[in-house]
């Protein structure tokens, strides 16, 4: 049984991810980690018959990530797949950005990767297996004003992934990252109408993408067969340059 | 995954000339090392010129495959350093450990 890990887990693409390996390998566990919003997590996990469990994380500490892994390799004997997904946004021109804001993109969504990783990396190397998929942005290479601070973790996301995964390829272990352009999940919310239609005619395919077609990218990067792809950054994003 | 009873079982059984040859063999599987364990000396330096040519990140997969198949914990960088310089010395500390 593979045991897979996936950050974010009550967000819309954290579940898409979820659900989609859940429905593809009848031979995995599903573990959504979970901070203070779990309702719709929890709805995934109830309609899993035990496939999809909880686990708590707040990914931005280190000791809840050991908590964690060490739970999950408790009850699986083994950790296959972490997929960071976690990560939130606080856009802002940078004359106007509050340190608070740059800090708390920069924990959320990069810091919270350098700890995941740490916390797996010993485990995968004992197992001589394992797959890291971290989701970055098209923001890390295409920038949008506003976005210094979230531009700028999901850069160094992809710089971490890179490094990491001349680290550990001998021990069998693949660090991949993901670029998802504009996706239909809550990250859009902030967007009205006029923006999104916008948004749309930057884009080749004049559509935003949806969760599974993350997830089905997500998929492909944790299988067996995708051992020798590793230190990769795929964009999701309908073709935008 | 390992058992603590498989590492209990290799250090009842290995000690002296049979546990050099199980760390060889160690070695060579978990470093994917292109040579055989029969090839590798008991003082053969393990890092650097003259000796298996290994590095830093080979040094961390065999710390992890020491206590993995050994139950052989290294704590630090510079405890590492003395262990790690041959076959022989990871040998004594695992005996050392036992």
């Amino acid at each position: 049984m593979r045991s897979i890990l996936i950050t974010g887990g009550n967000g819309g693409l954290g579940r898409g991810i979820g659900r989609y390996f859940l429905e593809k390998d009848p031979d995995c566990r599903v573990w959504l980690g979970v901070r203070s919003n779990r309702r719709d997590a929890e709805a995934l996990s109830a309609e899993s018959e035990g496939r999809c469990q909880l686990v708590d994380l707040d990914v931005t500490d280190a000791k809840a990530w050991e908590k964690a892994v060490a739970a999950i390799v408790e009850a699986d004997g083994r950790l296959d797949v972490l997929v960071n997904n976690a990560g939130l946004h606080r856009d802002h021109l940078l004359a106007a950005m509050p340190a608070e804001s740059w800090h708390e993109v920069i924990s959320s969504n990069l810091d919270s990767v350098f700890h995941g990783c740490r916390a797996v990396v010993t485990p995968m190397m004992r197992q001589r297996f394992g797959r890291i998929i971290n989701i970055a942005s098209l923001s890390a290479i295409l920038p949008p004003m506003g976005q210094t601070n979230y531009a700028a973790a999901k850069a160094g996301v992809v710089a971490f992934s890179r490094t990491m995964a001349k680290e550990v390829g001998r021990a069998g272990i693949t660090v991949n990252c993901i670029l998802p352009g504009y996706i239909e999940t809550e990250a859009l919310s902030g967007m009205d109408d006029e923006a999104k239609k916008v948004a749309k005619q930057g884009i080749p395919m004049r559509r935003f993408g949806r969760p599974e077609e993350v997830a089905s990218a997500v998929f492909f990067l944790a299988c067996q067969d995708a051992g020798y792809v590793t230190g990769s950054a795929l964009k999701i994003d309908g073709g935008i340059f | 995954m390992e058992g603590s009873s498989e590492k209990k079982r290799t250090n009842e059984m290995s000690q002296g000339p049979e546990l050099r040859q199980k760390i060889k063999e160690v070695m060579v599987e978990e470093l994917m090392l292109d040579q055989d364990a029969g090839s590798i000396g008991d003082t053969t330096p393990i890092f650097g010129a003259g000796g298996l040519g290994l590095d830093s990140v080979d040094a961390l997969q065999l710390v992890v495959a020491l206590d993995k198949h050994f139950g052989l914990k290294i704590g630090n960088s510079d405890a590492a350093k003395g262990i790690l310089e041959s076959v022989d010395t990871i040998a004594r500390e695992i005996e050392k450990a036992a």
